[in-house]
C-alpha cells in the first residue's frame, strides 16, 4: 500500500512547516487563548475562534493555522478545571468528567483528578494524531460507509449507556432520558419545522441549548447543596493526593484511556454525530469494563480518565469530516472552515489529494497544542486545585456569575436566565430523589439525531425498497449495522447485569414517601403535556417521534408508580437528598439559596446584567459570606472588573433590563 | 494584538484625512465615523454563508467609510433569522452605526409570511446586494440518460435531502416538480452540505448546491466522474431576464432545460411564483441594510463606501473564491434587486401558499 509513499513525504514537508520558531510562537499564542476563553464554561471555541478571526485575514496561511488549532485544540483541556473542581460542565465535551472528577475535588483530591484528566487529555490527542496521520488518506471511503442506517444504530448505541448510567432504577433511568428526549424535542420539529411544547413562546421556539441544560442539570444542584452545607468543596477544606498521584493513576488504566481514545476518535470521525456524546460512551465504557464499580460517581479516577482521554481524541477525528468534507461536526469546527477560507483554503476532498501537507500541519499543530495546553495545565493545576480549600460562599459570587454570563451567550437575553433556572430546579429535585441526571441529559444530546436518522432511514429505505427489496435489505442491514447492533445488544445486556451490582444495599432507614410521590405526578404532568402536545400537531413526521417518546415514558411511569404504591418506605425508591442524604443537616433552606439567585434574576430584569452581578457581589459577600467591606470591594472589583474585560475581548454585550430600556447608557451597562 | 491594529489604523486615518482634504468630496465629509464601531448584525451563527459573507466584507468596508470606523460582524441568531431581523426592526437606531445583514432565509419568511415576522423590508434602505447562483446535479448514470433524453428519466424515483419545504429549497422542489421529475425530499437535514454528504453515499440521487459550495465540494466529484451538473437556476441580467449563470456559462439554465423538455418557454402561475422566490433566493440573496428613517447622506456614505470596495482592482479577484463571479449590485441597482427580491404579488404568494400546502402539508 502506498499509504507511506504518500504520507511521508507529506509528513515531513508539514514538520518542516510548523517547526519553526514563528508557527510554534503562533501555535502558543493560539494555546494561551485557548486556555483563557475555555476556563470559561459556556465559551468555547465559537467565542475564541470569533475572537482571533478579524486577525486571521493576511496572515501567513500555516501562522494562522497553527494559532486557530492552538485555540481549538486545548479547549476541551482546560474546561475541566471548571468540571473538576467546581462541577460545572465546562462545554459539551467534559459533562461525563464531572460525575467522578467533582466528587474527587470534594474529597480533596483535586490536584490528583486534575492531573490524570490532564495527562489523559494529552494523550488523547496525541493518540488522536497519530491514528489519523495514516487514517485520513484512506478515510473518506469509510466516512462515506456509514450511511443513515449506520448513525442510527451509533445513536441507539449512545441510548444503550442509560442502562449503565441509570443508577439505582432503570425505571428511574429509561423516564429521564425520554423527559430528556421530550425536552430535546421542543421547538421547530427538524424535519417540517411544526412547533412542539412551546406555547407560542419564541424562546422556546427554538429549543433549549446545551448549555443551559448541562448548566442547569449539573451546576446548579451541586452549588447550592455546597452553599446550604456552608463549607469549602473539599470537606476538610485540605488538598490531599498531589499531581504525581495523579499521573501514576493514569498509567495504571493506560490501557483503558488507550481504548477510550479510540472510541473518540471513531466517534469524532464519523459525521453528523457530534462530540457531545463521545464522553458519556467513554464513560459507559469505562464503568461497563471496570470490576470494581461501587466507586463510581462517587470519586472514581477512572471516571476521569475515560472521557478525558476521548474528547480530546475526538477533536483530532473531528478534522476528518470538517477537512475532507466541509461539514463542521461542532459550532466551532464550523468558524473553523471560515478561518481556513480567510486563508486561502477550502476544506473538501482536495485536501488530502492537493493540499495533504496543510492537512497534516493540521493534525500535528492539534498534537503540538495539546503537550502544550495539558502541560501548562498539568503545572497549573497544584494552584489551581487551592481552590476548593477556599470557603465556599466566598467562591458562589464568581461562581454564579459564570455560569449566568454562560447561559446568556446561548441566545443573549433575560430568558436565558429563566431558562437556567428552571432546568436548574429541575436539576436540583432529580439530585435530591436520586434521579440519573446522566440519563436524562444523554436523552436530550440524542434526541434530534434519533429522531431525524430514524425518520430519514425510514424514507430512504422505503425509496430503496421500493426499486427493489435486495436493495432496500442491503440498506438496513450493512455489516457495520449488524456489527452495531450486535454490540448494543451486549451493551445493554451488560448494563442491565451491572445495575444490580451498584444499587446500594438496602436500608432499613424509613424515607418519607410523599415528595418522591410528588416529584413522580410532577413529572408525570410533564409526560401528559408532551403526549397531547405531540397529538395536535398537524404534520405526522413531527408528531410520531415525540408521541411515542411520550407513549413510552408514560408507560414507564405508570410501572414506577405502582412499583411506588406497593413499595415499603424503606424502599430506595424513595431516596430523598433532604432526609437521609447529605444535605439531612444543612445548615441552610434549599429555597433560601436558592432565593439569591432568583434575586439576580430580578435584579437582571431591572437593572440589565452588569449592574445586577455588581449589586450581587456586594449583597451576598456582605450578607451571607459574611467578608468585611474592604474584602468585599476586592472581590467585587476583581470579579466584575474580569467579567467585562472578557466580554469587552470577545465583543459580547450583557442581556439590558428595564433600566436600559428607559435611558441611554454606555456600555458595558448598556444593553444589547 | 490590539496594537498593532491600532498604530494601523491611526496611520491610516491620518493618511485617509490628508486625501480627504484634497479631494473633491466635501460633502461626504461630513459623515464621519472615525472612533466609532459599527454593528453588523448578522441573523444567524457563526461560520455559516452570511456570516462568511459579512466577515468578508467587514474590513474592505471599514476602509472604505469615512473616519475608517470598526466594523464588528454581531452574530444575532434564533427563529429562522427572523429573531435578528425583528430586534433590527424594532430597536437599531438610524445612527449609521447599526446595519443588518439578510439572506434569502430571511426574504422566505417575510415572503410567505410567517407569523414570528414583524419587520417589513420596505421600511429599510438597501445599500448592498449580493448575488449567487445554485447548480443541480445527478450521479453519473442518470445523468448520462439525461443527456441523451430528460424524459427518459422521468420515471426515476428520485431522493433528494431538504432542509425544508419553506427554505432555500424550495426553489429546486418547484423547479423539478415543474419539469414532471418525480423527487421525494427527506427532509429534517441540517445545512446542504449534509445533503451533498447524502448524495455522495448514494442515498440521495439529486441534488443542488450555491455556487460557492458547488465550486469547491462538487468539482472534484465531477471531476472524479461522480456527479455531473445539469442545470443551473441562473442569473438575472438588466432587463431582469432570466440567463445563463455567468460562473457556469456552459451549464443550461432551468428556464431553458423546462422550454427543451415541454417544447414551449416556461409560463403561468407556477413559472411566476418560481421567478419570483428564484430571484428572492439566488440573484437578491444577501443584503445590507440600514434602518428606517436614516439620513440620507448616512444612506449616501454606505452605498458609497460599497461602491469603493466593489470597484477596487483587486475585488473581483478576492471576491471570486469567497463569492462566486456574481453581481455585487450598489445604489440604484441594488434597489431595483430589493424590489424583485421583497416584492412578490399577494396572488403569487396565495399560490405557493396553497402548493406548498397540497404537497407537503406545510401550514403556513
Amino acid at each position: 500500500m502506498d499509504i507511506f509513499g504518500t504520507a511521508l513525504p507529506a509528513l515531513l514537508e508539514a514538520f518542516a512547516l510548523i517547526f519553526t520558531f514563528e508557527q510554534i510562537g503562533w501555535l502558543i499564542v493560539g494555546v494561551l487563548l485557548g486556555l483563557s476563553v475555555g476556563v470559561f464554561p459556556g465559551l468555547g471555541g465559537i467565542a475564541g475562534l470569533s475572537l482571533v478571526l478579524p486577525f486571521i485575514y493576511g496572515m501567513e496561511p500555516v501562522s494562522g493555522l497553527a494559532m486557530m488549532v492552538g485555540l481549538v485544540a486545548v479547549i476541551p483541556t482546560s474546561d475541566t478545571f471548571a468540571s473538576v473542581l467546581m462541577g460545572i460542565p465546562g462545554s459539551s465535551a467534559s459533562q461525563a468528567t464531572v460525575l467522578d472528577g467533582f466528587p474527587l475535588a470534594k474529597k480533596g483530591q483535586a490536584a490528583r483528578a486534575l492531573a490524570a484528566a490532564f495527562t489523559s487529555s494529552l494523550f488523547g490527542g496525541l493518540f488522536g494524531a497519530v491514528v489519523l496521520t495514516f487514517f485520513v488518506i484512506i478515510a473518506r471511503p469509510i466516512v462515506l460507509a456509514f450511511g443513515l442506517p449506520e448513525l442510527l444504530m451509533l445513536t441507539l448505541l449512545g441510548f444503550s449507556m442509560v442502562g449503565v448510567l441509570a443508577g439505582s432504577s432503570l425505571l428511574k433511568g429509561i423516564i429521564a432520558t425520554c423527559v430528556g428526549v421530550l425536552v430535546g424535542t421542543i421547538g421547530e420539529a427538524p424535519a417540517q419545522g411544526s412547533s412542539r411544547l412551546d406555547f407560542g413562546n419564541w424562546y422556546l421556539m427554538d429549543g433549549f441549548q446545551l448549555v443551559i441544560i448541562g448548566l442547569g442539570i449539573f451546576a446548579i444542584p451541586e452549588i447550592i447543596s455546597l452553599l446550604r452545607q456552608d463549607r469549602a468543596i473539599s470537606k476538610d477544606a485540605k488538598l490531599g493526593a498531589g499531581w504525581i498521584d495523579g499521573m501514576k493513576d493514569w498509567w495504571r488504566n493506560r490501557w483503558l484511556s488507550i481504548r477510550c481514545s479510540t472510541i473518540g476518535v471513531i466517534v469524532g470521525v464519523i459525521p453528523g454525530l457530534g462530540g457531545s456524546v463521545v464522553d458519556w460512551i467513554a464513560y459507559g465504557h469505562t464503568m461497563q469494563t471496570a470490576k470494581d464499580k461501587s466507586q463510581f460517581g462517587k470519586g472514581d479516577i477512572r471516571g476521569v480518565v475515560g472521557p478525558e482521554s476521548s474528547n480530546n481524541a475526538k477533536e483530532g477525528g473531528g478534522l476528518v469530516p470538517t477537512l475532507l468534507f466541509g461539514i463542521p461536526g461542532s459550532g466551532s469546527m464550523a468558524v473553523f472552515i471560515g478561518g481556513m477560507i480567510l486563508l486561502g483554503y477550502d476544506a473538501g476532498p482536495q485536501m488530502v489529494t492537493n493540499d495533504l501537507p496543510i492537512t497534516y500541519t493540521v493534525v500535528w499543530s492539534l498534537a503540538l497544542a495539546n503537550v502544550f495546553g495539558a502541560g501548562l495545565c498539568l503545572f497549573m493545576s497544584g494552584g489551581i486545585a487551592r481552590l476548593t480549600t477556599i470557603r465556599f460562599p466566598l467562591l458562589v459570587p464568581f461562581l454564579f456569575m459564570m455560569i449566568t454570563f454562560a447561559a446568556f451567550q446561548s441566545r443573549q437575553t433575560l430568558w436565558d436566565l429563566v431558562a437556567l433556572v428552571g432546568i436548574g430546579l429541575l436539576g436540583i429535585f432529580m439530585r435530591r430523589f436520586d434521579w440519573p441526571r446522566p440519563a436524562f441529559l444523554i436523552g436530550f444530546v440524542l434526541a434530534s439525531q434519533a429522531e431525524v436518522y430514524t425518520y430519514q432511514a425510514y424514507q430512504i429505505a422505503g425509496s430503496k425498497f421500493r426499486q427493489a427489496s435486495e436493495v432496500g435489505f442491503d440498506y438496513i442491514f450493512s455489516p457495520i449495522v449488524i456489527t452495531l447492533a450486535v454490540i448494543t445488544v451486549v451493551s445493554v445486556w451488560l448494563g442491565a447485569r451491572q445495575s444490580k451490582a451498584i444499587r446500594p444495599p438496602e436500608t432499613t432507614f424509613k424515607w418519607n414517601k410523599k415528595p418522591a410521590v410528588w416529584f413522580a405526578l410532577f413529572i408525570t404532568c410533564f409526560l401528559l403535556a408532551s403526549f397531547i402536545d405531540a397529538l395536535m400537531v398537524d404534520v405526522m413526521i413531527d408528531k410520531v417521534f415525540p408521541a411515542t417518546i411520550a407513549g413510552i415514558a408514560l408507560f414507564a411511569m405508570a410501572l414506577l408508580l405502582i412499583k411506588m404504591n406497593r413499595a415499603d418506605a424503606t424502599s430506595g425508591i424513595f431516596y430523598d437528598v433532604e432526609v437521609g442524604g447529605e444535605e439531612a443537616d444543612a445548615p441552610h433552606g434549599l429555597w433560601k439559596m436558592l432565593s439569591w439567585f432568583l434575586g439576580l434574576l430580578v435584579l437582571t430584569a431591572l437593572f440589565g446584567f452588569a449592574i445586577a452581578i455588581t449589586l450581587f457581589f456586594i449583597g451576598f459577600l456582605r450578607l451571607q459570606a459574611g467578608a468585611s467591606w474592604m474584602r468585599t470591594a476586592i472581590l467585587t472589583v476583581c470579579g466584575v472588573g474580569f467579567l467585562i474585560f472578557v466580554a469587552y475581548m470577545l465583543n459580547r454585550d450583557f442581556p439590558p433590563g428595564l433600566l436600559q430600556e428607559l435611558v441611554e447608557l454606555p456600555w458595558p451597562l448598556r444593553g444589547i | 494584538m490590539q496594537k498593532p491594529n491600532f498604530v494601523r489604523r491611526t496611520l491610516l486615518k491620518a493618511i485617509v484625512s490628508a486625501m480627504a482634504l484634497g479631494s473633491a468630496s466635501v460633502a461626504m465629509a461630513e459623515v464621519n465615523m472615525a472612533g466609532k464601531t459599527v454593528d453588523w448584525v448578522i441573523p444567524f451563527s457563526e461560520g455559516g454563508g452570511s456570516d462568511k459573507w459579512a466577515r468578508f466584507y467587514a474590513p474592505l468596508l471599514s476602509e472604505q467609510l469615512p473616519g475608517k470606523p470598526n466594523v464588528v460582524v454581531k452574530n444575532m441568531p434564533g427563529a429562522g433569522s427572523t429573531k435578528g431581523a425583528n430586534w433590527f426592526a424594532s430597536r437599531a437606531k438610524n445612527d449609521g452605526l447599526t446595519i443588518l445583514g439578510t439572506s434569502g432565509s430571511t426574504q422566505f419568511p417575510y415572503l410567505l409570511g410567517d407569523k414570528r415576522v414583524k419587520f417589513d423590508y420596505a421600511d429599510w434602505n438597501v445599500v448592498l446586494a449580493s448575488a449567487t447562483g445554485g447548480v443541480a446535479y445527478l450521479p453519473a448514470d442518470l445523468a448520462a440518460k439525461w443527456k441523451q433524453d430528460p424524459k427518459s428519466i422521468m420515471d426515476t424515483n428520485f431522493v433528494f435531502g431538504s432542509q425544508g419545504a419553506t427554505r432555500l429549497d424550495l426553489i429546486p422542489l418547484l423547479a423539478w416538480t415543474m419539469l414532471g421529475l418525480k423527487v421525494d425530499p427527506v427532509f429534517g437535514i441540517k445545512g446542504r452540505g449534509d445533503g451533498r454528504l447524502m448524495f455522495e453515499r448514494g442515498e440521495a440521487n439529486i441534488d443542488y448546491q450555491t455556487s460557492g459550495a458547488f465550486l469547491s465540494k462538487v468539482m472534484p466529484l465531477v471531476k472524479e466522474g461522480k456527479a455531473v451538473p445539469i442545470m443551473t437556476w441562473g442569473a438575472l441580467d438588466a432587463n431582469g431576464e432570466i440567463v445563463r449563470d455567468p460562473t457556469f456559462p456552459d451549464i443550461p439554465t432551468f428556464k431553458e432545460v423546462y422550454t427543451q423538455v415541454k417544447g414551449e418557454a416556461p409560463s403561468g402561475e407556477a413559472w411566476d411564483a418560481w421567478k419570483a422566490f428564484f430571484v428572492a433566493g439566488f440573484p437578491a440573496q444577501k443584503m445590507v441594510f440600514l434602518p428606517k428613517g436614516t439620513d440620507q447622506e448616512i444612506i449616501d456614505t454606505y452605498s458609497n463606501a460599497f461602491k469603493a470596495v466593489t470597484s477596487q482592482p483587486d475585488f473581483p479577484e478576492k471576491a471570486k473564491k469567497r463569492l462566486g463571479v456574481y453581481e455585487q449590485a450598489t445604489g440604484a441597482k441594488a434597489d431595483a434587486f430589493k424590489k424583485l427580491g421583497t416584492e412578490v404579488a399577494p396572488n403569487t404568494k396565495a399560490w405557493i401558499k396553497k402548493w406548498l400546502k397540497d404537497r407537503y402539508g406545510v401550514n403556513l
